[in-house]
This record gives C-alpha cells, structure tokens and sequence, in this order.
C-alpha cells in the first residue's frame, strides 16, 4: 500500500456536465466501503466539509475554458500526489472544444445577450494541456467500473493500466454484428478506445467515440471506407468531431478531411 | 470569507455551494443591519451548447443536449426530441410515448433519490453530507443507494447506460427494450413503491422552516398524465398556453453577474417557480393512485407554497415515477419498430418537458438538409434563479444578526430546496456577503 494512512481524495470540477462525478456517486454498491478506504477531504457536488490540502488523490473532471481555470488547475496540481483526469472534457476537451475550430467571439454574441460579461479562452483545452497528468480515464461519461479499478490499483499500489483495444473486439465478445459490415452504417468503432462495453452497435446504431481515438488507428483506411459506404465528407468530418474529437486522430484525420473538400 | 469594515457596511460570501450539480455562489451585502443586494453568481464556465449545435444534424442534437447535464440527461434529449418532431411534423406512436415516460421515470427516481438523501436531507438533519449522515442512519441510507440504482438500472436497459444513454433518437429509438429486461425491475419497482412511501414518512417528519411566498407556479400540463413529455405550460396565475408561446410570456436576461441567463414574466418582470413542488399544485389529481393517496394523506395541504417542502414533493414524485414505471412495463409489448420513419425538411419547433428539476424548454430550426440553424435552450435552473433570489431578499433580513456561517447555511439550505443545477442552467451556488 503507498499511502502511510488512508489517502485523502479530492474531486476538482471544471468545465463539464457534472456526469462523471455522479459516475462515482453511482457505484450505488461500493460507495459506502469505498467510503472507508478512502477520505473523501473535497468534493463540492457530494459534502460540504472541505479538507485543506495536500491531497493524495485528486479526480479531475472538466475541460479548461477560462483564465481562472487554467491558474486553478495549477494550484489542483501543485496539491495533489496524484492527478487522476476523468472523462472526455478533462482529457480530450469535451464537446465545448467544438469553439476550437470556430469564433468564440461571435459564439458568446450567439448565446449571450450582453457578451461583454463573459470571460472565456478561444480554445477548450484538456488538463494534460496545462499540468503533467499521472492517469486519464477516458469517456463521456466515464465507465464507474473502471474509475473503481483506477482507485483499487491506487490503494493497492499496483500500475495504473486499463485496456486500450478497439471497440471493435468488445462487440465480438458481446456477440453482436457488426453494423458497419452487415448494415453499412458508419461506425467509429474501428478507431475508438474500449471502455464503453459497445453499447451503440448493440442499439443499432454506430459508435460515435465517448472514449477517444486509439493510439495509433488507421483512420485512412476507415475514411476511405465509410465514404464507400456512401457517407458525404462533411458528415464524415462531423462525426469525427463529437465529444474527444479535438483529441488525437480524430482531431488529425478531421482537419484532413475538412480541408480536402 | 466575510469582511466586516468600519462603515458599518458587511458583505456575506458563500464562495462554493456544495451539495448542489455544477458551481456556484452567493454574494450578499447589507448596510446598517439592512439587506442592500443579493446576487446568486453563477462562475460555471460557458459551454456555447447553442452556438455550436449550429450546422450539426439534428439527429446528433439529443446526444450532444444531454451532455448539458449529467444528472438529467434524459430530461435533455426529451426536450430536444419533442422540439424536434414538432419542426418535422412526426408525431410517435403511443408505444414510443410510453417508453419515453418509462425513462424519464428512470431518471426521475435516480435524480429524487440522490437529491432527497444524498444533497438535501443532511440540511434538515444537521449533517454536512449523506456521508457523515450514513453513520447515524444507516438504513436510510442504503435505501436511498437502492432506490437510485433500480432508476439508474431502468436507464441502462433502456438506453444502454445511465449517465447519457445511446437509444433516444428523433422518431422514436434506436432499440426497444425486450419485455424480459424490462420484467426483471418489476419486482424491484413493486419494492420502490413501498421505499418511497417510507421515503415520504421520512421527509413529513422533518421539521420546516415556516415561509410562504405567493409564487407563480408553472409547469407542463397534459389532460390525462402527470407532466412529464407533453405539452401545454401552465401556471398557478392563470397560464395556459402552447409551448410556441412560451418565449411570449417568459423572458431570459443576460445578468452582469452571471454565466446563467435568468428568466421571468415577460409582462411583470416578476420571478416564477419550476419543480417538482409546481408539478404537484398544477397536477395533484394526475398522479398515480398510490402517489394521490399518499400525497392526499402525509400531512401537507395543496397547493403547498412553502420551497423547504420540495423534499416531500420529490418523495411524492418517486412514488409516482416508481408506481408508472411498474405501470408501463406490466402494460409493455415489443414495438413492431422502434422508431417512426419521415422526411426530413426545413422546419421549426419547440417543446418543454419536466426535467426532474423542473421545465426544459427548446426551440430548434433546421434547414431543408435537416442541419440545425438556431436552437434556444430554456433550463429549469435558470428559470428559478430569479425566484431563489426573491425568496433571500424575503429571509435574510431576518437573519442578518447571524454569523457569516449562519447566513451562509441560510443561504445554502433555501437553495438546495431548487435541487439547482448549475452546469445546466450555464449557458450557479459560492455565498458573499458584505455587512455594514
């Protein structure tokens, strides 16, 4: 075990939906033997009580969208042993970072009717921008078995690891056909990280990427592809830029295909 | 986190709220022992969801408008695909309409269960968290875990997972569930019931501060159902209308203080309520029978108007979701198809539907390509901001006296009665207060 006494968790929230917190809040069977291995010293969203720092653990969720943020994930970092980012806005930028291709001027005068009182960075950026991170756990929202692995790896003082395969391999395991061959419907699938369990395809429907690009995927091959199937370019672009698609391949084969056309 | 200076002038400053969805604070400031100025600021960062669902296909927009929430997904991709029907002329089977009421219940039940036990009860009963609370009551507890997980197990089989599920799509869903899945929450539903009725017996016997403000309640309002989906919004003040009027009768404003937009009565400026305690007084008689007769026999006389007393709402409200749900599934068969087939053209259309927090309302127009050009989202939270104002302009004098940390709870306790949800209503809660 690497902490002397039962470790002190922190969970930070920046800018995000709040689901990958409630993640944690529903491991609904382990939360209360959670409880008691770790010291829960600040999450704002589950307790009142607040416990100084330094923090063992800190959970970050969200993305950074304003100069405020980008000095507090500083002061998160400078506090915390480890810095544990969870899900797609704190690691890819979230669906927010879809201002990243665009005016975030003229966004805040399409939302706001006085944008003069809102003060908001150009980009949304992941928290692996601004601070070193000791472990990111992927999706939107994050998988609560996995954030519970994370945690039990911690106390247990084992290597941080989850499983980095495709999509793909998880809807062989769950049995179900593959919607891009049998019914030619795009699927991101083939270029997204595991994590989810493959709940789209078993919907009938394509994957559209809450767990980020692989490392290393052919997103040639599978452009190429999905275009085949007879998906126009602009749609191809869209799909590629969802909730981590400022992060990776997606970001690269996006900015690709957006220019080609 | 107070200052108390010379000039007799003491500002309050409650710089986090805690136990609520999203961040927030209170400024308050008072002059001479008199309350000068309230502010609820909300710091929650903006996400421009309506600036950059501009150009996306409508059928993206119920995946993309639930991560507005991620305690309300459902409530998000309701909206979303009502608005949406009505700009494509689509109109569901009945089939489709019972399983869209069937996840809301789910998200109804998972949202009350965490908001009564987990975010509001440590208010009444002195504790700082459900965490602190779980050591003295234990049974309460582990009831409340129960009762979350059979919502959130209602959302995964319906939708794959609970926290922003795959299936809601315009037209109807991806996938029906299969009556065996659904079969299996039947026994559990049928154990809900009678939780939630403890649940009810548990809030009545808390005690309430006493404060009735003459509110406008408003809701959605549907002749045959308890509000959920559809269709018309009314009001305690005599609202009737049809959701296209809605941007007629209630405004949003741009507040200096604020990432949040505020709404209230076009006509009056005045402040108006949405919740759980607005369903109730606009719709006690579309309740299930054991929710009526619960609600008839608990001890509260309807229309209640004191806030404090959302928490019995809401218990009231998990009857009913966990009563319908049961309901629903024993009523369930397989849909022929999931999903209703239509052209897609240029159109227009809005919608509002209860989120567990209140009224969402959308508004969306797509072009012949069926790619959004303008879409406005009106959430619960906002619209209660003006009204959580209101109600501190109405206590705190009363409580100036105080400490700065008795204020603060004053504060934190009227607000957390809204169930507020701050990362929603961003397009909120943080206590200051300056006291002279």
């Amino acid at each position: 075990m690497p902490f002397d006494a039962r470790p002190k968790l922190a969970v930070f929230k920046f800018s995000s939906c709040d689901g990958c917190q409630l993640s944690l809040l529903n491991l609904e069977d382990e939360l209360l033997s959670l409880v008691g291995e770790v010291e829960i010293a600040y999450f704002l969203e589950a307790r009142s009580q607040i416990l100084p720092g330094p923090y063992d653990v800190s959970l970050v969720e969200g993305s950074i969208t304003t100069a405020e943020d980008e000095k507090r994930i500083k002061a998160v970092r400078k506090d915390s042993k480890y810095l544990i980012t969870i899900g797609a806005c704190a690691t890819a930028g979230g669906i927010q970072a879809l201002r990243n291709w665009q005016d975030v001027a003229e966004f805040t005068r399409a939302v706001y009717a006085t944008p003069a009182y809102i003060h908001t960075l150009e980009k949304s950026t992941p928290i692996s921008a601004h601070v070193p991170v000791d472990f990111e756990v992927n999706g939107c929202p994050i998988n609560k078995m996995q954030i519970l692995e994370v945690i039990t790896q911690l106390l247990e003082g084992r290597a941080l690891h989850l499983p980095s395969h495709s999509v793909c391999m998880d809807c062989k395991r769950r049995g179900t056909v593959c919607v891009m061959v049998a019914r030619g419907l795009p699927c991101l699938g083939p270029l997204t990280r595991t994590g989810c369990g493959a709940i789209c395809p078993a919907y009938n429907r394509g994957c559209y990427g809450c767990f980020g690009p692989l490392d290393a995927p052919n997103s040639d091959s599978w452009c190429a592809q999905v275009m085949k199937d007879g998906m126009q370019r602009a749609d191809m672009v869209r799909l590629l830029r969802g909730f981590t698609g400022f992060q990776g391949t997606f970001r690269s084969a996006s900015d690709k295909w957006e220019k080609a056309t | 986190m107070a200052s108390e200076n010379t000039n007799r002038e003491k500002t309050v400053k409650v710089d986090y709220l805690t136990r609520v969805e999203g961040e927030g604070g209170v400024y308050v400031r008072s002059e001479g022992g008199e309350l000068r100025e309230v502010k609820i600021n909300i710091f929650e960062p903006p996400r421009f969801f309506e600036a950059f669902l501009r150009g996306r296909y409508f059928q993206e927009v119920p995946d993309i408008t639930a991560r507005i929430c991620g305690i309300c997904p459902v409530a998000y991709q309701m909206s979303a695909v009502h608005a949406l029907e009505a700009a494509l002329e689509v109109i569901p089977p009945p089939e489709i309409r019972a399983l869209r009421r069937l996840l809301y219940c789910g998200e109804w039940i998972e949202s009350h269960a965490l908001h009564i036990y987990m975010l509001n009860a440590p208010d009444f009963l002195g504790y700082e968290s459900v965490v602190a609370m779980a050591a003295d009551h234990p049974q309460e507890v582990e009831q409340a875990l129960r009762l979350k997980k059979i919502g959130n197990r209602l959302l995964a089989i319906l939708g794959g997972r609970s926290v922003h599920p795959v299936s809601v799509c315009v037209g109807g869903f991806y996938k029906a569930p299969h009556r065996k899945e659904l079969e299996s929450l039947a026994a559990d539903l049928r154990w809900g019931i009678e939780a939630s009725k403890e649940t009810l017996a548990f809030v009545t016997s808390l005690s309430f501060p006493s404060y009735t403000p003459d509110y406008e309640f408003v809701s959605v309002s549907h002749p045959n159902e308890y509000p959920m989906n559809e269709r018309r919004i009314v009001s305690s003040k005599g609202v009737d209308i049809e959701p296209e009027e809605f941007e007629r009768v209630y405004l949003e404003e741009h507040i200096e203080y604020s990432t949040a937009l505020h709404s209230s009565r076009a006509d009056s400026g005045a402040s108006y309520f949405v919740g759980p305690l607005a369903r109730i007084n606009l719709n006690l008689d579309k309740l299930m029978p054991q929710a009526l007769e619960a609600a008839r026999t608990c001890g509260v006389s309807w229309p209640c108007r004191n806030p404090y007393m959302g928490i019995v709402a809401r218990a009231i409200e998990l009857i009913h979701a966990c009563e319908e749900a049961l309901a629903i599934i024993e009523a369930y068969r397989e849909p022929a198809s999931s999903r209703v087939e239509f052209k897609v053209h240029a159109g227009q259309g809005c919608a509002a539907t209860e989120a567990p927090r209140g009224l969402l309302y959308h508004r969306y127009r797509i072009d012949d390509r069926g790619l959004v050009e303008f879409s406005r989202i009106v959430p619960p939270t906002a619209q209660n901001y003006h009204r959580m104002e209101d109600d501190l302009k109405a206590i705190l004098p009363g409580v100036l006296n105080q400490s700065e940390a008795e204020i603060a709870q004053v504060c934190e306790k009227l607000i957390r009665t809204y169930d507020p949800c701050i990362s929603c209503s961003t397009h909120f809660v943080k206590l200051r207060l300056e006291r002279g």
